[in-house]
């Protein structure tokens, strides 16, 4: 009985967005021609490339134009992983062991692990560094860094991240991202307003305070999520 | 075009039989595998629909973590979805081990 009331649920849901859906034609924007409009939407996609010098217009948007909602996204982050960690985290006894993983993972796993996790590491930097050239960002990047942290946690029993670095590391990237913000407010700008010169287009250094950010997001979610999975892992149910 | 429609509709009616397998399945372990399934399919949607942000997210966090995150509480717990009796002491499931 519950289960065909999920399904009749998943039926119904299902109906409704392809009705919805089916009246636009594949590929086709539902607002029309946006950049013809007046709208906010129309005013990022025409003036954010020329004003910003910034490649990736979802970039700008999310750090630039909503930079104190950003600041918001990443402290419901930082509250979730904290108060996971509040609940499950508790200091090891002497002489105890893991539970969750209990003997070594194979012989492939372990040397293919070891071979590409630094290309991971280098790969979420690369894509939070880059956010304002190439699609991702700092969230993005730092999911990607966290991952890689996973992979070495399911290869090697004894790997681990010392819970102090990853909450200096959280710590100083929050410090540099408010830090930012208060820039803007000293030098008589609004807060997270975008201070610095924007360069030229494509370039590196460019955007503003936009790669400064993301750097410090970057690694406070990677942060985050490998303590989230280092809490976890080390859950012991007491006897 | 015939292409594209064919395409879409075989990654359709993958979306759907992982998400139906995963709710009818008892099995957690196997259901937490269908939902990752969804994940992958859901990001290269989003990567054919032109959202390559939002793609890198769906496969770094759906795929990967929210199902290890997933598989590691089910070793904490219990396995098989029938099995978990009602107000069970979370100590007595150490002692049968």
């Amino acid at each position: 009985m519950k289960r065909a009331f999920i399904l009749l649920l998943l039926v119904v849901v299902g109906w409704v967005l392809a009705d919805t859906f089916s009246q636009i034609n594949f590929g086709e924007s539902r607002m029309g021609d946006i950049k013809q409009q007046e709208t906010v939407g129309a005013y990022y996609l025409n003036n954010t490339v020329e004003k910003l010098s910034v490649a990736n217009v979802v970039t700008a948007i999310v750090v630039n134009y909503r930079g104190f909602d950003t600041l918001g996204e990443v402290t419901v982050l930082f509250l979730a992983a904290s108060g996971l960690a509040s609940i499950l985290y508790r200091r090891k006894k002497r002489g105890e062991h893991d539970v969750m993983i209990l003997k070594n993972s194979s012989q492939l796993l372990q040397t293919g692990a070891k071979l590409i996790f630094p290309a991971i590491l280098v790969l979420g930097a690369y894509v939070f560094i880059h956010g304002h050239l190439t699609p991702g960002g700092g969230f993005q990047g730092g999911a990607i860094i966290a991952s890689g942290f996973l992979l070495m946690f399911m290869a090697y029993k004894d790997y681990h991240v010392s819970h102090n670095v990853l909450t200096w590391v959280e710590s100083i990237a929050g410090i540099l991202f408010v830090s930012v913000g208060i820039w803007g407010l000293i030098s008589g700008a609004t807060f997270l307003e975008n201070i610095l010169g924007t360069g030229t287009l494509n370039d590196l250094v460019s955007g503003g305070i936009i790669p400064l950010i993301y750097i410090a997001v970057g690694f406070k979610v990677a942060a985050e999520l490998t303590g989230v999975l280092e809490t976890l892992l080390n859950f012991k149910t007491e006897k | 075009m015939i292409f594209n429609i064919i395409f879409f509709s075989l990654l359709a009616i993958i979306i759907l039989a992982a998400a139906i397998y995963a709710v009818v399945q008892k099995d957690l372990l196997y259901a937490v595998i269908a939902t990752g399934v969804i994940s992958l399919v859901l990001s290269i949607y989003f990567f054919i629909m032109q959202a390559p942000d939002v793609a890198l997210t769906e496969a770094a966090i759906g795929i990967a973590l929210t199902t290890i995150i997933f598989v590691i509480t089910i070793r904490n717990t219990s396995r098989r979805e029938d099995e978990i009796p009602v107000n069970k002491e979370p100590d007595r499931e150490e002692e049968t081990k």
